[in-house]
Formats: C-alpha cells, structure tokens, sequence
C-alpha cells in the first residue's frame, strides 16, 4: 500500500495507476451536493453573488484545497453543542453526482484528489488528466472504520448546510482507498460498466 | 399503554450499529468467492472491519442511516397516535446521541430539520392491526445510495425486449442491476414486486426486504426465478463497490400483487450490503430484540 500525505504533488499524482492501494494522510475537506453547487454558482459560473460569509469561506478554502483532497462525505458527527467535534461514521456517498461539477472544481481550486464511492464519468476523467488528479475509492458503507482514521477535526464551514451537506476540514491518518480513476485517462468504472454491459446483452438474448 | 421510548432508542440503536447475523453470514461466506488480493476481496475484507467495530462500539454502520422505515403490528385497541408520537421522539433522542445522522431534509426550502423528524412522511410509519396480544416494531435503515439506483419498470419493455411475463420480469430486473453498477453500494439484495400501481409497487418492493436471506417465495416458479436472477446478477462481474468481482448480488426476494389489466409495473428497490433491519417484540411485560 503507498503512503500518500496532502498537500500532494503532481509527479505523486501522475506516478498513480488505476489499482493502486493508498493510505492517505493529512488535511482535506469533505464536501458534497450542496457545495459543489454553491462553489460552480457562487464562484466558478458566478450566476449568484456571493452572500454571508461566502467570500471569508472562499479565500480559505483556496488555501486548504490547493494540492489537497476533497472527500464526497456526509458524516455523523458528535460534539455539536459543545464545538468539540468528532467524526463519528464517515464512509463516502455516491459521487456520480458530483458529475456535472467536479472537473470544473477540481480546475479551480487546484484539487488533486476526490474521494468518494461508485466513481465516476467521463468529464471528471478528462478533468483528472487535466488538472492533473485522481478518483480514490473509498469502501461504501464502511462508516465506523472510516471514521476512526479522522484524527481530528479542525473546523466546519457552512454548517447552516446541514451536518451532512457542510465542509469539515479534517485531518486523517491512513484513510485507506483504491485509486480507480487515474490522470492517464484510466478507469476502473468504465472497464466494468462496458464488461458488465456486454454479458448483460448476452444474457438478455437467452 | 406503557411508554416504549427507550425500548424503540434501543431498537434503533441496534439496528444502526448491528447487522443482522444473517446478512453477517452471507459476507463472510462471499469473501472466499474473490481473489487474494484484489480490490473486491479487500472490500470485503474492510466491510466485515466495519461491521464488528460498529457492533463493538455503537456507531453507526454506515453514515447514510437512511430512511428510517417502521413497520408496527399492533394488537387490536393500541393507539398509534401514541406509538407514533413515541417513535418520533426516540429517533429525535437517537439523532442526538449520534445513532443516526440528521437526515430530514425540506425538499422546498433545502433546511435539515437536524432532528430526523420532517413532515408525516419521514420517518415512515406504517401501522397495521393484527390478531394476538403482542406488539411487533420493526426497522429497516435504508440508505440513499441504494434508494438512488432502484428503478421502476412497465412492461412491455420495448428496448430490453421485456415483455408481460416473468421472462420480461427477469430481463429488466437484470437490466436495473447492470445500470446499478457499484453505486448502490455492491453487494446489494433485490426486492423486487411485480404488479400493483407505482405506489404500491415501488412499497412492496421494500416490504419484501424484511424477509432473512434465503427465505423463499412460497410459489416454486417465484422462488426458481429469485435463484435464477442472483446467480445471473453475479455473472455480470459488477463486484464488491463495482470494483470487478463475484459478489454483485447476495439474495433476491420477490413479491407478486394485483395488477390492473392495463398496467404491468415491475418495482427494483436495491438494499446496500449495509442491509439493516431489526425487530423489536413486546409481550406482555416482556421485551424481546431479535
């Protein structure tokens, strides 16, 4: 398994290969439906205009994400009415939802991974080869066990989203995933998905 | 009535936290189906991790603790106002104590209530008077991955070549598997419910999921056909997480209804192997966790 640590250079990133287990340490931030929107609406398209404390969160997240990861999660998290935060079931949600946002994001913020379940399309992949980044897969479900790798919470932005829907700004130690997207145009989901579509047609003809 | 708060607490602690002992089974027995080494064995592997420390420590199995869905069986006279109202307030007490995550969110206004309690539709009850003493509350937390690839199909089925008998049932059923890929958190179990309207179709096809693996519709051509569609699910080599494997489908469960002679709906619902359901039993001054 390799150990990767964010921030993450290029080089690490194009020396990925579909396949390839890692362990991933360091800060990164979750985000998901509600943030992906209002980061393309917001800051990217700029179709609304900033409002509250949008540009604050902006100017810090520029600063975390470059070269870091942003996990498609919306954890359980205890220690709410106290502020002392605590990851407890962290497993990804299904990022094929993200499609039409995140190679846009990726581009902007200089992201060099996402991580999240189900993988995803043909834009996020060309968005990888670009950028350049990577798709870490992370196990579906795995919510307990995923949770004990967050070593610490650092902060939450944009918790008026929702618990689920906000951006935790985390640190983990050894968060483990499987590259199955790569910055080489390789993905592990296409090469299942058109496998799979051939032996269905082969079983719908008998 | 006694007040059964804390008694439904536990239940929803418990299905949260635990998997029942037969889908345990079912992926424990499937690992040695996947290669040494491959990213689905290592799935596998990282899922059973998971379901013994949740067990251990009380936490949530997943993240996505679902839609809570109730099914109570009450004996003759019981007010559900009351196990209603009771129900309510225990899920608000689990969220709090991190069993569940708040997942109520108004479709309109985008707000998480931050309870788990939204409008008289979340979390779903369904109530239902029976014969006997006992009172029967069961859970089933299902996820909104898996709700996301579940599908409904009317037949006939014109680009799957389905039409209006259980060979169309068994192409489209094959069909929503294929297009489920791994998103719906593979290995999955099927539900899936032939006739009624969409509605019901679409309930039907949940209510079957309270079945234990293995257990068999009573019709031998219904009980072939769910034999049939797990073993040509997994031929399709979708595997743990859509990385490649064996293991895409654990057990299918089927159910037949009522149809009008228009219609011929077929309803796929799609349970994630975070496949959580228990029951709570209350007789008389016993309490009974399955």
């Amino acid at each position: 398994m390799k150990q990767i640590t964010t921030p993450i250079t290029d080089d690490v990133i194009r020396s990925l290969k579909v396949g390839d287990a890692v362990a991933l340490s360091g800060m990164m931030v979750t985000g998901r439906d509600a943030v992906h929107k209002w980061m393309i609406d917001t800051f990217i398209k700029k179709t609304r205009a900033p409002q509250g404390d949008d540009l604050q969160v902006y100017e810090e997240l520029k600063k975390i994400l470059n070269g870091s990861v942003i996990y498609h999660c919306g954890p359980v998290v205890s220690g709410l009415d106290t502020k002392e935060y605590k990851f407890v079931a962290a497993g990804p949600t299904t990022s094929i939802r993200e499609e039409p946002y995140q190679a846009d994001v990726l581009k902007h913020f200089n992201i060099k991974g996402v991580i999240g379940k189900g993988g995803m399309g043909a834009k996020t992949l060309k968005g990888c080869e670009e950028t350049p980044a990577v798709y870490f897969h992370a196990i579906g479900g795995a919510a307990s066990y995923i949770a004990q790798t967050v070593t610490k919470v650092h902060g939450v932005f944009k918790l008026d989203f929702g618990v689920p829907e906000a951006i935790w700004v985390i640190e983990v130690k050894e968060f483990p995933v499987v590259v199955t997207m790569d910055s080489h145009g390789g993905s592990q989901h296409a090469v299942v998905e058109a496998s799979s579509k051939k032996i269905l047609e082969d079983l719908l003809a008998r | 009535m006694r007040d059964l708060t804390n008694e439904i607490l536990e239940l929803i602690r418990r299905t949260s936290s635990s998997l029942p002992p037969d889908v345990e089974k079912r992926l424990r027995a499937s690992i040695e189906k996947e290669e040494p080494g491959s990213p689905a064995r290592g799935a596998l592997e990282t899922i059973l991790k998971n379901i013994d420390l949740s067990r251990e420590k009380s936490t949530p199995i997943c993240q996505d603790t679902g839609t809570p869905i109730f099914y109570v069986h009450y004996p003759v006279g019981m007010s559900t106002i009351k196990l209603k109202a009771q129900i309510r307030s225990a899920l608000a007490e689990a969220t709090k104590r991190s069993f569940m995550r708040p997942n109520a969110v108004d479709a309109i206004y985008d707000k998480n209530t931050g309870n788990n309690l939204g409008g008289d539709d979340f979390p779903y009850v369904h109530f239902e008077e029976v014969e006997g003493e006992d009172l029967t509350i069961e859970l089933m937390l299902k996820g909104g991955g898996c709700e996301n690839v579940g599908r409904q199909y009317s037949l006939p089925d014109n680009s799957l070549g389905a039409g209006r008998d259980l060979a169309g049932v068994r192409k489209v059923v094959l069909d929503a598997v294929q297009k489920a890929q791994g998103q719906g958190c593979a290995p999955g179990i099927l539900g899936v419910s032939i006739g009624g309207d969409r509605g019901s179709s679409y309930i039907k096809s949940k209510e079957v999921l309270f079945s234990e693996m293995g257990t068999r519709n009573t019709d031998p051509k219904l009980a072939e056909l769910e034999e049939r569609l797990t073993s040509e699910a997994n031929e399709m080599g979708i595997g743990p997480m859509g990385f490649g494997g064996k293991t895409t489908v654990l057990d299918t469960k089927i159910i037949g209804l009522s149809r009008l002679p228009a219609s011929y709906f077929v309803s796929v619902s799609y349970m994630c192997w975070a496949y959580r359901r228990r029951k709570l039993t209350v007789k008389g001054d016993e309490i009974i966790y399955d």
